[in-house]
């Protein structure tokens, strides 16, 4: 397998490729644009089509037509871009349209900064647009780990035909990282016998709405969307876990943060202290199995994360006031460094004695 | 007997929800005959808008699509960048093609988009209550604009037609009217070419419809035919503003 550099933003472009991905419409924006830039070079050597868009709302309603079609297809964007994406993520949610969509989030509110962070935890995982829908959200933490989840991404869109949604933030995008690839594997997606594709030969009609003036066929339809985030919440919970077995203190963090967090439980082991790491994989469905269970025998948790307190929400539901949940975090793009999180962890540690 | 209006395979047959005396089932009848006639229905992909004709897809016997408020172009856009040998059409009334949507219409246009955009023009948002449109004639009574619109507070009527013809990548652009027999023959070879420019792939096609709005406008179907005629054409003049290079 050789292995090559690889730009995080350029992986996002090539795993989506690998990914059987052959149309991508966007809107530039710092700091996800090399991923436009990589793909409007690589979809035209796989057959592919790239389309730069007039607009964010423009754009992801190019992508709900290209999926109602039967496409895999993806869009980019940056916190206020997928804003404005919003309106079409429901409606694609409510349509039931497999698609992907990537987030390299930066510092805000509003028009905010270029600096990495992860202030649209809410937005990605709580819905974003309006109504009862929910996104697959995925996380990765490493360049290897952004071809592997694009990978994932496509293929949970198609088996639950839903929005997908990969978070990552400016330095995952623009870190570069060894990653293997193979050759271009050969990807064959499920039939789509409900695109609308023009009849040719299908006796019915195929339709892709998300309009039910009746209230109640539009809880109907509610229904069987939350029956499918139930069952997602059920297979879909992914996580990775570091030196937790017997961990005090546990620490949760995502994305790149939680490399920082991986950091600092080696230096609290080296002080003797019983640290360990879960790190979210999926943000949706949240990951509540390995909190339980650390709950269990840990006596407190840190989340750590590049905004005001967003996850420890989820981590606090999921630990249910049975331990303690402590939150470090900085906004606006600033950094956490190891050593800002190593004091504080040390400080939690110190008050439970 | 003599049948003279024969259903067209091109409407599914259920019954339209239009008000009395509406023009967009007419309108929706020449779609579906165009399509009919050209022999493309099965390999047709129709968007419908968010307004009066927000239930086409129940109307147009092919696959249809429902987009959200003014972005039918977009949602055209990527169907036939994945399917370019299909048919695609959208079908917008003047809120959502010339207020929220009009950098969706425009910019299809401005890519030289082979879809077609029906585009109906009632001078009004009908659906959510007669209230102004950017195509409301001045001096015109709706619900917000209660004493008529006024230039100095809410300009002047769009002219998507002749506004869409002013950029390279439309190829066919036409207004017409369906208030009479004549009229209304005249918008069935209008859209049929708007589509034959489609197939032909020659670029973006719009026809610009000039429709009645009854219930909204106060009027009583006849009048409402009447002020096409004598209100609405004046404002909005028919004919073809661009037609394909070496085409008369
Ligand atoms: C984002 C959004 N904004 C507003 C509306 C409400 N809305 C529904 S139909 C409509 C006006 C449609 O008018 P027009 O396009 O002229 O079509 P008509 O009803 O006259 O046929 C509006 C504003 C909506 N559905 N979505
Ligand atoms: S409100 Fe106006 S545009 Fe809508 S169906 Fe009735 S007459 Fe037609």
């Amino acid at each position: 397998m050789n292995k090559v550099l690889m730009k995080g933003n350029e992986a996002f472009g090539e795993g989506a490729v690998r990914a059987g991905c052959r149309f991508f419409f966007g809107y530039p924006i710092t700091p996800q644009s090399e991923i436009p830039h990589y793909l409007a070079r690589r979809l035209p050597q796989v057959g592919g089509v790239y389309l730069q868009a007039e607009s964010e709302l423009a754009a992801i309603n190019m992508v709900y037509g290209a999926a109602a079609a039967g496409a895999r297809v993806m869009t980019s964007s940056s916190s206020p871009g997928i804003s404005l994406m919003q309106e079409g993520i429901s409606y694609i949610a409510c349509a039931e349209l497999p698609c992907v969509i990537v987030n390299i989030m930066r510092g805000g509110p509003g028009l905010g900064n270029i600096a990495p962070a992860q202030g649209d935890y809410f937005q990605a995982v709580k819905g974003g647009g309006h109504g009862d829908y929910r996104l697959l959200v995925l996380a990765p933490a490493s360049v290897q780990e952004v071809i592997d989840l694009m990978a994932l991404a496509f293929d949970l869109a198609d088996k639950y035909r839903n929005p997908v949604m990969v978070v990552g933030d400016g330095i995952l995008g623009q870190m570069m990282e060894p990653v293997e690839l193979g050759p271009l594997p050969e990807v064959s997606p499920p039939p789509k016998p409900w695109a609308t594709t023009g009849m040719l030969g299908r006796k019915t009609r195929n339709i892709v709405n998300s309009l039910y003036i009746e209230p109640e066929e539009m809880e109907k339809v509610n229904l069987r969307l939350q029956e499918k985030y139930r069952q997602m919440a059920e297979r879909e919970k992914r996580w990775e876990e570091y030196r937790v077995e017997d961990a005090g203190l546990v620490l949760v963090a995502f994305g790149m943060v939680a490399r920082i967090a991986k950091a600092v439980v080696d230096r609290l082991r080296a002080a003797d202290i019983p640290a360990g790491l879960i790190r979210p994989v999926t943000l949706y469905p949240f990951p509540d199995v390995p909190l339980v269970r650390a709950a269990e025998r840990a006596r407190a948790f840190l989340v750590v994360e590049m905004n005001a307190g967003q996850m420890v929400e989820d981590v606090r539901l999921a630990v249910c006031g049975r331990r303690p949940v402590y939150f470090y975090g900085r906004t606006g793009g600033m950094l956490t460094t190891v050593a800002e999180v190593l004091s504080q962890a040390e400080a939690i540690w110190e008050g439970l004695r | 007997m003599t049948v003279c209006l024969k259903p067209t395979a091109g409407l599914t047959g259920k019954p339209f929800h239009y008000c009395p005396g509406c023009t967009h089932g007419v309108i929706h009848r020449l779609v579906a005959e165009a399509l009919v006639e050209l022999g493309v229905l099965e390999r047709t992909v129709g968007i419908c808008p968010v307004g009066c004709a927000v239930f086409a897809y129940e109307y147009f016997n092919c696959d249809m699509i429902e987009a959200a408020h003014g972005r039918a172009p977009a949602v055209a856009t990527g169907v036939k960048r994945v399917l370019p040998d299909r048919v695609v059409f959208t079908y917008q009334g003047d809120g959502d093609l010339a207020a929220i949507g009009t950098a969706e219409v425009v910019h299809a246009a401005a890519r030289g988009e082979k879809i077609t955009t029906v585009f109906v023009n009632n001078a009004v948002y009908g659906m959510t209550g007669g209230q102004m449109a950017p195509t409301t004639l001045v001096g015109q009574k709706t619900t917000t604009t209660p004493f008529g619109r006024q230039v100095a507070e809410a300009g002047y009527p769009l002219k998507v037609a002749e506004m869409i013809a002013t950029i390279d990548g439309a190829a066919f652009v036409a207004r017409v009217a369906v208030n009479s027999p004549k009229n209304i023959l005249r918008a069935k070879q209008a859209i049929l070419r708007a589509f034959k420019v489609q197939l032909a792939g020659r670029g973006f096609s719009l026809v610009e419809v000039l429709s009645t709005c009854p219930t909204n406008w106060g009027l009583s179907p006849p009048e409402a035919l009447k002020w096409v005629e004598e209100k609405m054409i004046p404002v909005f003049p028919l004919g073809e503003f661009k037609v394909p290079e070496g085409e008369g």
